[in-house]
């Protein structure tokens, strides 16, 4: 599903600006997080994750639809790491994902609900039906 | 004609692995001026050098070509030896295939081919190189040591103990510095006055050490062996040889309200003041932006209350200028400000306080007579949280990206020191990596939390937040990655600490160079770590990075014995590669003058005589003591009548020619 582990890492890299390499694992933004304590993976993971490569983890993760971007954690990070623009990466990765995503026509009346806007439908299949 | 003969270095396999030696040797043979060419393992060796001396001596050397290391290795080395076979010493060219050819390069063929190109271009160079000879300059045997602290009383101390006088400046009332404000000292837990103190009074009472307590240094001219050093006395308003230290005065002021620098502001001091019991000297100064006759011309209790009428409101600022051989910069550190680091609280709290602070808490001789108490309500704290590297290891704007050093041994010396005063506090470190490298070090860290309970937690903290009552701290243990949610009475900020404020601005008197950090650099850092590349500046303590009371001392001793090394010496030898201006050229623009980052070169007016028309003109002079030899002037000047000894422009010119040739 993920495809190339080191090629994934640099696209996170590459989307975020953020720098792993630099994080010194003081643990200043998992601190700093509003967050925390409905996270399943922490801030400072995300940045640990991806220096060890561990892609699959932070796309998993439930934390990525928990952060609340308020970027404490880039505001204050004293290597200026970035771990809110490492989630918001994985976020937009996990979005991104070329099929995995896609809505067929035909799976459109088992979603059907009552209590479901139709507006809400039109958007979604216009958004993952390309 | 030159008789120039060619030395090529194998420096081992340095550079005879990457440039074909031999083939060089073959090469230069034929060069024009060339009449002796050779090669050797080690040049620089006793037998390496002996093979110049003789060759110089068998072949009539007229000049020598070097070609090996960078100049700035043994440069000196060759030139002593040419010196010894009867050469002037700058008739030898260093040809650079070490450091600019064979480190650089893994191809041998175009290695050796860059290898012979810098030959040939030294070889030009010596062509026209002429007889150069240094100038002497005096020494004076005094030296001045900017900074009062442990720093600066250790080297005076030393200096002093040799025979050579020393001047202290110190900007506040007493000398002392840090260490005076300090409880006790990591690692022997020994009380840091009583070990101070006797080092105060005895940099007082020596008969070769003169102290100049509330100064400054407003000017610095000359030069190494001979600086002129202008030093402002600031008005205390006392005079020094009535008073007798009795205190009445400080008693009796009714301005008590001025914030005391010693106790970090935890408490006031009045407007005549010594700034603490041991102060020396032992005489007050008057703070005139606090005191009432100063103000509104009424009050003068001071005057009337004291016996000896040591105290003068009339007195001005002196202005004192001596001469210097040296000048040790022993100018020391203060914590950063933190109002960049708004989660902590400190501004807003204050049971948030930096380690400084604590020290004077938890000092006897502090305000609270040693009793550790929170400010806001004087409860005895039951739980007391030290955060550590506040500002340290940080890269963005708001921080300094270095480590402070001294924080990881001076926390776990406070842990302690709480623990053995107030068993029953909960003391909790929040740390990043605790770095305890030194003797006797790690074992009294890891005694904070094996012999005392301690609590060290790894994770920086999040946010302190003042309730009132208590603190409130958001931070996360990274090892069992769990949250802390947790209470505490006190927070204590192991604060980075940076160069004093005023110390670019004296390294600019200097024309020392800093970092960007504004700590002074070392000539070099690992083989000359006590001077700076400006001769003459010495460098002690915390002004040329962040260090412990040892290391200090230690430094502080390596920087008097560098000094003590200059003035024993009765003359200085100059460097003869200065620029020499020729009258006829300059047109008096005056541009090199302003150029010129040593104040080397003064427009004057000589008699000129212009192919048979004496006339006076206006022109630059240059001060071979002062000039450096950096060139500045030469390339600066429009009518091309500047020149550098030694690196002329012909010679440049001749080198060019070789390498395009």
């Amino acid at each position: 599903m993920h495809g190339n582990k080191d090629h994934q890492a640099d696209q996170i890299r590459a989307i975020s600006g953020a720098e792993d390499r630099k994080c010194m694992k003081c643990g200043k933004c998992s601190a700093s997080c509003p967050s925390y304590d409905v996270m399943d993976v922490r801030p400072h993971q995300f940045v640990s994750y991806l220096r060890g490569g561990d892609i699959d983890a932070m796309l998993n993760a439930q934390s990525i639809w928990k952060c609340v971007s308020c970027f404490a954690c880039v505001e204050r990070c004293p290597q200026d790491v970035k771990p809110a623009q490492i989630i918001e990466a994985a976020r937009l990765m996990v979005i991104r994902q070329q099929g995995e995503n896609y809505l067929s026509p035909d799976d459109v009346p088992e979603l059907l609900d009552p209590e479901l806007p139709q507006q809400l439908l039109a958007s979604a299949f216009r958004k993952y039906a390309k | 004609m030159q008789r120039i003969g060619v030395f090529v270095c194998h420096c081992g396999t340095n550079i005879a692995g990457t440039v074909d030696v031999d083939e060089i040797v073959k090469m230069v043979k034929p060069e024009q001026g060339v009449v002796h060419a050779a090669d050797y393992p080690y040049m620089c060796s006793e037998a390496g050098q002996s093979m110049i001396i003789n060759a110089v001596k068998a072949h009539n050397l007229s000049g020598v070509v070097i070609c090996s290391c960078s100049p700035r290795m043994h440069e000196t080395t060759f030139r002593k030896a040419a010196d010894k076979a009867g050469l002037n010493p700058y008739m030898v060219e260093i040809a650079n295939i070490r450091e600019h050819c064979s480190w650089i390069h893994k191809d041998k063929a175009e290695a050796t081919q860059k290898a012979l190109i810098l030959t040939r271009a030294a070889i030009a160079k010596a062509q026209l190189n002429s007889p150069l000879f240094p100038d002497e300059s005096p020494v004076t045997k005094r030296a001045l040591v900017i900074g009062g602290g442990i720093a600066g009383i250790q080297t005076a101390l030393d200096i002093a103990d040799a025979g050579f006088e020393v001047d202290i400046v110190e900007s506040t009332p007493s000398i002392g510095g840090k260490m005076a404000q300090l409880d006790k000292t990591f690692p022997t837990l020994d009380c840091a006055a009583c070990i101070l103190t006797p080092k105060m009074v005895d940099a007082s009472a020596h008969e070769n050490i003169t102290l100049y307590t509330y100064s400054q240094v407003d000017k610095v001219e000359g030069f190494v062996g001979d600086f002129t050093v202008t030093i402002r006395q600031k008005a205390r308003s006392v005079d020094f040889d009535k008073c007798t230290g009795c205190g009445v005065c400080s008693e009796k002021c009714p301005s008590k309200k001025s914030p005391s620098e010693f106790d970090q502001g935890l408490c006031t001091r009045p407007a005549i003041y010594t700034p603490f019991a041991q102060a020396v000297p032992n005489v007050p100064v008057i703070d005139r932006e606090a005191c009432l006759k100063f103000k509104t011309g009424k009050c003068g209790l001071c005057e009337t209350v004291c016996a000896p009428k040591a105290i003068n409101f009339e007195q001005e600022d002196e202005l004192v200028a001596r001469k210097y051989g040296a000048v040790i910069m022993a100018t020391g550190y203060e914590p950063v400000a933190l109002d960049k680091f708004g989660e902590y609280s400190y501004s807003d709290s204050p049971d948030v306080i930096t380690s400084l602070e604590f020290e004077r808490l938890t000092n006897a001789a502090g305000p609270t007579g040693g009793d550790l108490i929170r400010l806001s309500d004087k409860r005895k704290p039951k739980s007391v949280t030290f955060i550590q590297c506040v500002g340290s290891r940080d890269v963005t704007q708001r921080g300094k990206a270095y480590c402070s050093k001294i924080c990881c041994m001076y926390t776990a010396k406070h842990a302690m020191l709480i623990k053995e005063k107030y068993p029953d506090t909960e003391v909790n470190v929040f740390y990043i990596d605790v770095r305890t490298p030194g003797k006797a070090f790690d074992e009294f860290y890891r005694r904070a939390e094996s012999e005392y309970g301690v609590r060290y937690i790894k994770g920086q903290v999040g946010k302190v937040i003042d309730n009132g009552d208590h603190l409130q701290i958001q931070a996360v243990d990274m090892l069992d990655n769990k949250k802390m949610d947790m209470k505490t009475d006190m927070v204590v900020l192991a604060t980075a600490i940076e160069p004093v404020k005023s110390a670019k601005s004296i390294a600019t008197m200097l024309t020392a160079s800093i970092d960007t950090n504004n700590f002074m650099t070392e000539a070099h850092p690992k083989l000359r770590p006590v001077e700076s590349p400006t001769a003459g500046v010495f460098l002690s303590g915390v002004c040329q990075g962040p260090k412990d009371i040892p290391e200090t001392v230690a430094q502080a001793g390596a920087a008097a014995s560098k000094v003590i090394g200059l003035l024993v010496k009765d003359k200085l030898m100059s460097n003869p590669c200065t620029a020499k201006p020729d009258a006829l050229y300059c047109n008096g623009c005056s541009i090199c003058e302003n150029v010129c980052p040593y104040g080397a070169i003064s427009y004057e007016d000589c008699e000129v005589n212009d192919h048979g028309v004496r006339e006076v003109w206006h022109v630059a002079q240059v001060n071979k003591a002062l000039c450096q030899g950096c060139g500045a002037c030469v390339v600066t000047c429009p009518s091309g009548a500047m020149d550098l000894q030694g690196f002329s422009n012909r010679q440049i010119q001749a080198e060019v020619d070789a390498i395009c040739r």
